[in-house]
C-alpha cells in the first residue's frame, strides 16, 4: 500500500477531513519502505544524498473552487465534454480531463465492477479504450484486434476485426507489442499495427475501409503509437529508434488513407519540412539543414528521432505538435553535436507538415530520454498575462512550461530527484549537462538518476482545469551504467553495455504526484511500490484514477492526494484508464488489466529475473513483481450502484 | 545435404509466408515459431506448435533430452534462417552444418526453430525452451551457458585489392587521410556497438566512418553482407568487419578484397577485437553440454574442416585447420582424454589463417 504526504494546505472541509487521516498514513510509511526496500541497492538509496524535491516545496496554494475557465482549459482544444472518449488523450489537448461528477469524492467509495471482457491477449496492455455513442472499441497488443462492444448490453461483443499484422514485426519492436489506443473521427475507426501499417475501420460494422502501409519492419520500423485525426488527416508517427530507424510523422487521408505529407526528423530540411515558416525560439535551432550539420556526415540516416509518444492539436492555432525520440544507431562518441531533431518537440502545420518552431528538450541525448511525452495545451494567466501555454513533464525530469506559439521555455523545474543534469537555462533553452553522470565507453557511472525510462516515460499525465494540477503518473528509478565485454547480434560480437534500474531515492519505485505548473511545486503525492506506468484520468468531480503494475485500479482525492477507493484486478495496469456516461446516463469508469510494456516484460515476455541486465536494465528493478501480478488481458467497468 | 532434417511447420500466417517467399528463393524474417527449413519439405510435414511464451526459468532448467515422446531423438536447435555465413533456412551455413555434425554423433536429427537474432535472441529461444542448443555465441555470453569455444576469429579490415590500401592497424596513417570513408557495423542501442565503431570514435575518427546497421534490411538475403558489398562497390574505401562474415563474402564480390586482421587484438584498456565463439546451452543444462564439449573435443578436426570450408579466419589454430573430415569415430568417449584442449594463447601478431 503506499503512503499519501500532503504538500499543500487544505483548501475546503473535505480536504480538510483527508488531511486529517495522513499522519497514520505517514506513521505506516517507513513500514512500507521495509516491505518493498528488498534489494540492498534500494536500502542504500533511501540513504542517498539530494533527495528527491518531492517534500521541499510545502504549501503550495490551491486555486478557488469554481475557478474553472467557461470554454474548458484551452477552448476549441478540449471542447466542452460530451461524456464519450473519442481518442485516447480524451481531447486535442491531451487534458484526460472529464467533467462528470456523479463519482465524486464521496461516492466514490460505492464504485462496483459493472461487466469485464477478456481481450485473449496476454502481452502488455498500454491502450485506452474508446467510447463512441453506445460502443466501446478495444485495440489489444499484437495481434492488434478491435473489438466493438455493446455498452447497452454489458459489454457484449458486436464485432471484432482483425487486421493479422506479420508475425515477424514481434520481433522487431523493442519493447513489448503494445498499442497505446485508436483513434475515432467521422463514423471510422483509425489505428495502427505492429507491422507498421494504419487502418480504418467502419465503426458501425468493423468492415476494413482502408489500410496503408506507412513503414517497414524488415529495416526494423514498428508503430505502436495512438494516432490523432484532425481536419480530415490521421497523424502517425513510427518506433525504432533502438533499430537505428530514422524517424518520422506522417499525415494521410483519413476518407482514403492515402499519404498526404512525411516529416522526417533527421536529414536536410527539405525532409524535415522545414521551409519558411519555421522561427524557433532559440538560436541554436535556427539554421540550414541542422538535421544534417548537427551530426558527423551521414550519421543523421539512421539517427532515430522517432514518433511514438501522444499528438496534440490546437485548432485556434492551428499547429500539431509531437514530440521526438532518442538520437539512434551510434555511441555517442561518434555523433557529436545536437543531433537535431531528435529528443524535443515540433510543432508543425498540419495541412502540410510545414515546422513553425522546435525546442530540444535534449540536445546530444547520453540516457535514452526520449523526447516524446505528452504536450499538455492549457490557457493560463502566467506572470499575469493570459498565455497558451503547453506543459511538458520530460522524460529527462524536468517540467516544462512552455508558450506553444513560439516554444520559449517559461520555466522548468525538477518533479523528482535528477543528477543526469544540471537544471535548464532559460536563457538558451539548453539542459545544463551533468559531467559526473556522463557515460562513457569503458568507464562504470553509478546512480544515474533518472535512469534511461526518464522520470517519467510514455504513461501520459492528466490535467485538471478546475484544480489547475497535473497528476503525473512516474517511476523513481536511478540506474547504474557499465561496458561489458561480449555481446551478441546477428552473427556479430560487439561491446554492450550492461545498465541495471533501481529505486531512486526514497525506496519506492513509482509515484503519482499532483504537479502545480504554475507554482512550479509538488502538491502532493503517492508513492507506489512499482513504476505507475499507467495513465491517469481526473475529473469534475475531483476524483483521480490510476492503475499500478502490481494490479489495483485507485481512485485518489484530486486535492489531496488521500486514498479513496481501490480494486484488485487480474494482472498489473499499464493501460489508460477512461471515464464516460454511458447509455442509461450514468458516468463509468473503465480500465485494461495486462501487465507487461518495458517496464513489465519481466512477467508479459518472461524475462530471467536473475539476469539484472535482461529488459535494457528494468529486470533488475522488477524482480519482484511476478510475485505480485501474471499475465492478462481484460477490460473492467466499473459504475455506482 | 540436409539428410536427416526433422522439419516442424508454424501455424499461422507466418509460417505460409515464409514458405511462399522460400519458394521464390528470398528468405525472410520469422522470429516468432518454427517454421519450415525447406520449401519441398514443409508441404507435407509435422504440425507441432511451439509456445514462445513460457513462463520465466525459476532455478536452473530440467535437462535437455534428445528422446522424443513418439520415439526417436531430435536436437532442438534456433538458429536465424536468414544469416550466411552462420546459418540459413535452406541449411547453407557453417553453424548448420555443425549442427549436422552434432546431431549425428548423438545418433539424433536436427530440428530447428528459425528466429532472427536480435535483441531477444536468447529469451525467446534457447531460454523459453523451444530449442535447446544456439550454434554460435561469445564465450563470455551471459544469458547462456556457453561450450568451451570452438573458434576464435577476429575483426578484419576489408579493402579491395586494386586500391593498393594497406591498413593493418587503426593507428594507420592511412585512415587519417581525407575524405577516407571507412565502414562499419553499428547496433543502434547508443553506447551498444561494434568494436571498431568505439576504437574509431576513441581516435577522432567518426568524421570517416560510414554506419550500416547489423540489421540491415531483412527483406534482402543476409543483411549484415552489406558491408562487404560496400567494400567492393567502391561506397566505402575500407571495411572493419567481423572475420566469419568478411571471410565468407568477401571472395564472393566481383572484384578481389584483402582481408587484414586488426590491430590491436585489445585496444586498451579494455576493447577486444578478437573474440572466442562456443555452443551455448541453457544455464544449468550440464550434462548436455558435456556431451556437446566431449563432441566439439572429438570432432574437432571436422568442425575446423568447416569452418576453412567457410573461410573463417582464425586466431586459434594453425595448419590442421584444412584437415579432411574424418569418418565418425564410434569410440570417440574414450579418446576424450587425450585430446589436446583448443589453444588460445597465442601471441599477437600469429599467423591468421584466411583461405578457404
Amino acid at each position: 500500500m503506499p503512503a499519501v504526504r500532503p504538500l499543500a494546505r487544505p483548501a475546503s472541509p473535505s480536504t480538510r477531513l483527508a488531511a486529517a487521516l495522513v499522519p497514520s498514513l505517514l506513521l505506516a510509511f517507513p513500514l512500507l519502505l521495509g516491505g518493498c526496500g528488498r534489494h540492498e541497492r534500494d536500502m542504500q538509496m533511501t540513504e542517498a544524498p539530494g533527495r528527491t524535491t518531492v517534500g521541499a516545496a510545502p504549501n503550495a496554494p490551491l486555486p478557488p473552487q469554481g475557478s474553472q475557465p467557461r470554454r474548458g482549459p484551452t477552448g476549441a482544444a478540449a471542447p466542452a465534454d460530451d461524456g464519450q472518449w473519442t481518442m485516447a488523450t480524451k481531447d486535442y489537448a491531451n487534458t484526460r480531463y472529464s467533467t462528470l461528477a456523479q463519482i465524486d469524492t464521496a461516492t466514490v467509495k460505492n464504485l462496483q465492477l459493472k461487466w469485464t471482457f477478456e481481450t485473449g491477449v496476454l502481452r502488455g496492455h498500454e491502450e485506452a479504450p474508446l467510447v463512441v455513442g453506445s460502443t466501446m472499441y478495444i485495440v489489444t497488443p499484437y495481434p492488434n484486434i478491435l473489438y466493438a462492444l455493446d455498452l447497452t448490453k454489458e459489454g457484449a461483443l458486436r464485432w471484432k476485426y482483425e487486421p493479422k499484422p506479420m508475425a515477424a514485426a514481434q520481433g522487431v519492436a523493442c519493447c513489448d507489442v503494445v498499442n497505446r489506443g485508436p483513434a475515432y473521427a467521422d463514423g471510422k475507426i483509425f489505428y495502427n499495427t505492429l507491422d507498421a501499417h494504419t487502418v480504418a475501420v467502419d465503426a458501425s460494422t468493423g468492415r476494413e475501409l482502408w489500410r496503408t502501409k506507412v513503414g517497414d519492419i524488415q529495416i526494423g520500423e514498428t508503430v505502436t503509437m495512438a494516432p490523432m485525426v484532425a481536419k480530415g488527416k490521421v497523424f502517425v508517427g513510427n518506433s525504432g529508434g533502438e533499430l537505428g530507424v530514422r524517424g518520422w510523422i506522417t499525415a494521410l487521408d483519413a476518407s482514403t488513407g492515402k499519404i498526404a505529407w512525411r516529416a522526417y526528423n533527421t536529414g536536410p530540411d527539405n525532409d524535415v519540412l522545414i521551409g519558411a515558416r519555421f522561427r524557433p525560439f532559440y538560436p541554436s535551432d535556427s539554421g540550414v539543414d541542422l538535421g544534417v550539420k548537427t551530426w558527423p556526415p551521414d550519421k543523421w540516416k539512421i539517427g532515430g528521432g522517432n514518433v511514438w509518444g501522444f499528438l496534440a492539436y490546437d485548432p485556434e492555432l492551428d499547429l500539431l505538435y509531437h514530440g521526438t525520440g532518442n538520437p539512434g544507431s551510434w555511441n555517442p562518441e561518434l555523433r557529436p553535436g545536437d543531433n537535431k531533431w531528435s529528443t524535443g518537440v515540433f510543432a508543425r502545420d498540419p495541412d502540410d507538415g510545414q515546422a513553425v518552431w522546435y525546442y530540444q528538450s535534449s540536445p546530444h541525448d547520453l540516457f535514452d530520454h526520449d523526447g516524446i511525452n505528452e504536450s499538455i495545451l492549457v490557457d493560463l494567466p502566467w506572470q499575469g498575462q493570459p498565455r497558451k501555454l503547453m506543459l511538458r513533464p520530460e522524460r529527462n525530469g524536468f517540467f516544462y512550461v512552455m508558450d506553444r506559439t513560439s516554444g520559449q521555455v517559461l520555466s522548468a523545474t525538477a518533479y523528482g530527484y535528477v543528477n543526469s543534469a544540471k537544471g535548464v537555462d532559460l536563457k538558451t533553452g539548453r539542459l545544463i549537462p551533468n559531467d559526473a553522470k556522463q557515460p562513457q565507453t569503458g568507464k562504470v557511472v553509478r546512480e544515474i538518476c533518472p535512469a534511461a525510462p526518464g522520470l517519467k516515460d510514455w504513461q501520459p499525465a492528466a490535467w485538471s482545469p478546475k484544480l489547475r494540477l497535473v497528476f503525473l503518473p512516474h517511476q523513481n528509478l536511478c540506474m547504474d551504467w557499465e561496458g561489458v565485454e561480449a555481446s551478441y547480434i546477428a552473427g556479430t560480437p560487439y561491446v554492450g553495455v550492461n545498465t541495471k534500474f533501481y529505486a531512486g531515492p526514497g525506496g519506492h519505485r513509482g509515484e503519482l504526484l499532483a504537479w502545480d505548473p504554475l507554482a512550479a511545486k509538488p502538491v502532493w503525492s503517492v508513492k507506489e511500490r512499482f513504476p505507475v506506468w499507467s495513465g491517469t484520468v481526473v475529473t469534475a468531480g475531483d476524483v483521480v484514477f490510476y492503475g499500478t503494475m502490481d494490479g489495483y485500479f485507485k481512485a485518489v482525492n484530486a486535492r489531496t492526494g488521500a486514498p479513496l477507493w481501490q480494486f484488485k484486478v487480474g494482472s498489473g495496469i499499464i493501460s489508460q484508464p477512461v471515464t464516460y456516461r454511458g447509455p442509461d446516463g450514468k458516468q463509468y469508469v473503465a480500465v485494461v488489466s495486462g501487465v507487461g510494456g518495458w517496464s513489465g516484460a519481466i512477467v508479459a515476455a518472461g524475462l530471467d529475473p536473475r539476469d539484472s541486465t535482461a529488459g535494457g536494465g528494468f529486470v533488475n528493478a522488477m524482480r519482484d513483481l511476478p510475485q505480485y501480478t501474471g499475465k492478462g488481458g481484460t477490460v473492467y467497468v466499473f459504475a455506482l450502484p | 545435404m540436409l539428410a536427416g532434417l526433422v522439419v516442424v511447420m508454424a501455424a499461422g500466417v507466418g509460417g505460409v509466408a515464409l514458405r511462399q517467399r522460400l519458394a521464390t528463393g528470398t528468405p525472410r524474417q520469422q522470429p516468432r515459431l518454427t517454421a519450415a527449413a525447406t520449401p519441398h519439405l514443409a508441404a507435407g510435414s509435422a504440425t507441432t506448435v511451439l509456445a514462445a511464451d513460457s513462463a520465466p526459468v525459476v532455478g536452473y532448467a530440467p535437462p535437455t533430452r534428445l528422446e522424443r515422446p513418439g520415439g526417436g531423438r531430435e536436437l532442438r536447435v534456433c538458429a536465424d534462417p536468414n544469416n550466411l555465413p552462420f546459418s540459413n533456412a535452406r541449411g547453407e551455413g557453417f553453424e548448420n552444418r555443425l549442427a549436422e555434425l552434432v546431431a549425428r554423433e548423438l545418433g539424433a536429427t536436427v530440428r530447428y526453430t528459425w528466429w532472427a537474432q536480435r535483441r531477444g535472441f536468447a529469451r525467446n529461444t534457447l531460454n523459453a525452451r523451444v530449442c535447446d542448443l544456439v550454434m554460435g555465441v561469445p564465450s563470455s555470453y551471459e544469458l547462456a551457458w556457453p561450450t568451451r569455444p570452438y573458434y576464435r576469429s577476429t575483426y578484419v579490415f576489408v579493402v579491395r585489392k586494386d586500391r593498393g590500401l594497406r591498413v593493418r592497424s587503426f593507428d594507420d596513417a592511412v585512415l587519417r587521410r581525407p575524405g577516407l570513408r571507412i565502414g562499419v557495423q553499428v547496433i543502434g542501442d547508443d553506447y551498444a556497438n561494434t568494436p571498431p565503431a568505439h576504437a574509431l570514435a576513441r581516435r577522432g575518427l567518426g568524421d570517416h566512418v560510414v554506419g550500416y546497421t547489423v540489421y540491415g534490411d531483412y527483406a534482402q538475403p543476409n543483411p549484415p553482407a552489406r558491408v562487404v558489398e560496400a567494400v567492393a562497390r567502391g561506397e566505402v574505401d575500407v571495411a572493419v568487419v567481423w572475420g566469419p562474415l568478411a571471410g565468407y563474402f568477401a571472395p564472393r564480390q566481383p572484384v578481389s578484397l584483402e582481408l587484414t586482421p586488426v590491430a590491436p587484438q585489445i585496444d586498451p584498456p579494455f576493447l577486444p577485437f578478437v573474440f572466442d565463439i562456443a555452443m551455448a546451452t541453457r544455464r544449468g543444462d550440464s550434462t548436455f553440454r558435456g556431451q556437446l564439449e566431449r563432441i566439439l573435443v572429438a570432432r574437432r578436426p571436422a568442425i575446423d574442416s568447416i569452418l576453412a570450408e567457410y573461410g573463417v579466419p582464425r586466431v586459434d589454430v594453425g595448419a590442421h585447420a584444412t584437415a579432411p573430415d574424418p569418418a565418425p569415430d564410434p569410440a570417440f568417449e574414450s579418446a576424450l582424454d587425450t585430446a589436446p584442449a583448443p589453444t588460445h594463447d597465442l601471441p599477437p601478431g600469429t599467423a591468421v589463417s584466411l583461405r578457404p
